[in-house]
């Protein structure tokens, strides 16, 4: 039986819940991004930048053995830290942000696990640096479009450094990643957390 | 169609847990798209600034503080204002009543969607 509702509410209310969820994930994706992993992931890039430079000139393996460790180190510090935040401010709808940012996130780490094994391989090391930080702006530039305007800006900031070791004499490595993956991550994890909590 | 009431809704909107008949038995305080937009943010955000609300919903300055001041008025957001460094920093979050009144609002949308499917 028809409604006697003139209004037709139902088709309404599904574009509101709509709106509603819309809304939410996009406060909520806002400030997902944890402050405070971003400052450890620093902190850990620079003792990793530390160690590798020592070793990176007695053996290039051992070099990239420490780099790899600490990418895979960051990157658990990053996802821990972005969970405990989605749990303290209570975000339901998590998930989805956080889906969508490291889905954006993950062609340009895919691409650099790829390119890191060809270069290693045809002997190109030197252009590791350059290689990592450019992929890693990518991935932030395009994973920050769901963010705060902050996000997008610190993958700027890591394609410039990346374009800057690419043209750079292959010794400076370290420096740039240092920079890069330890620098960049402190000052804008600072500002991230001041702004936007930890 | 319910008397209109000068008194201020305090903390809850008076709202059935059923699918509403017409639109004038929806929290009319929320109904409105962009309040139920800043109300929908501060549910999932544990604070946001005008500046970033601003942004979220895409808004204008004039429009988004017309509609903030009716939700605080109904106190479903308290806002708090501030400096930073010189800069003048408002800081909206929600009430436990205005979470209430949006949850009672999403309640009645489902029940709409329901009632809709169950007359197909």
């Amino acid at each position: 039986m028809a409604a006697r509702n003139p209004v037709p509410l139902h088709s309404q209310a599904f574009d509101h819940l709509q709106y509603i969820r819309r809304t939410m994930e996009g406060a909520a994706s806002f400030t997902a991004v944890p402050g405070v992993g971003g400052i450890l992931m620093g902190v850990s890039a620079l003792t990793a930048g530390g160690l590798a430079h020592a070793k990176g000139t007695v053996e290039p393996n051992r070099w990239l053995a420490i780099w790899i460790l600490e990418g895979v180190l960051a990157l658990a510090i990053g996802l821990l830290f972005a969970y405990r935040k989605a749990r303290r401010i209570q975000v339901e709808l998590f998930s989805r942000p956080a889906r969508k940012f490291m889905l954006a996130m993950a062609p340009a780490l895919g691409a650099g696990a790829v390119l890191t094994s060809a270069l290693v391989r045809s002997g190109q090391m030197a252009m590791l640096p350059g290689c990592w930080l450019l992929l890693y702006g990518a991935g932030i530039s395009a994973a920050g479009a769901f963010s705060v305007r902050i996000v997008p800006v610190m993958g700027t900031c890591f394609l410039v450094l990346g374009s800057a070791a690419m043209f750079s004499p292959g010794e400076w490595g370290d420096a740039w990643l240092a920079a890069g993956f330890g620098g960049l991550h402190i000052v804008f994890g600072i500002l991230i957390t001041r702004k936007h909590g930890g | 169609m319910a008397a209109k009431s000068n008194a201020m809704r305090k903390s809850e909107p008076v709202l059935q847990p059923v699918a509403p008949r017409s639109a004038t038995q929806l929290d009319r305080l929320i109904h409105e798209r962009l309040r139920l937009g800043i109300l929908s943010a501060l549910a999932a955000e544990k604070s946001l600034t005008f500046s970033e609300l601003k942004a979220l919903l895409e808004t204008t300055d004039g429009n988004l503080s017309v509609h903030a001041r009716k939700l605080e008025d109904a106190s479903y957001i308290t806002c708090e204002k501030g400096f930073e460094g010189r800069v003048p920093r408002s800081e909206y979050r929600i009430t436990p009543a205005g979470r209430k009144a949006l949850e009672k609002y999403l309640d009645h949308m489902e029940a709409l969607i329901r009632v809709a499917r169950e007359s197909m």
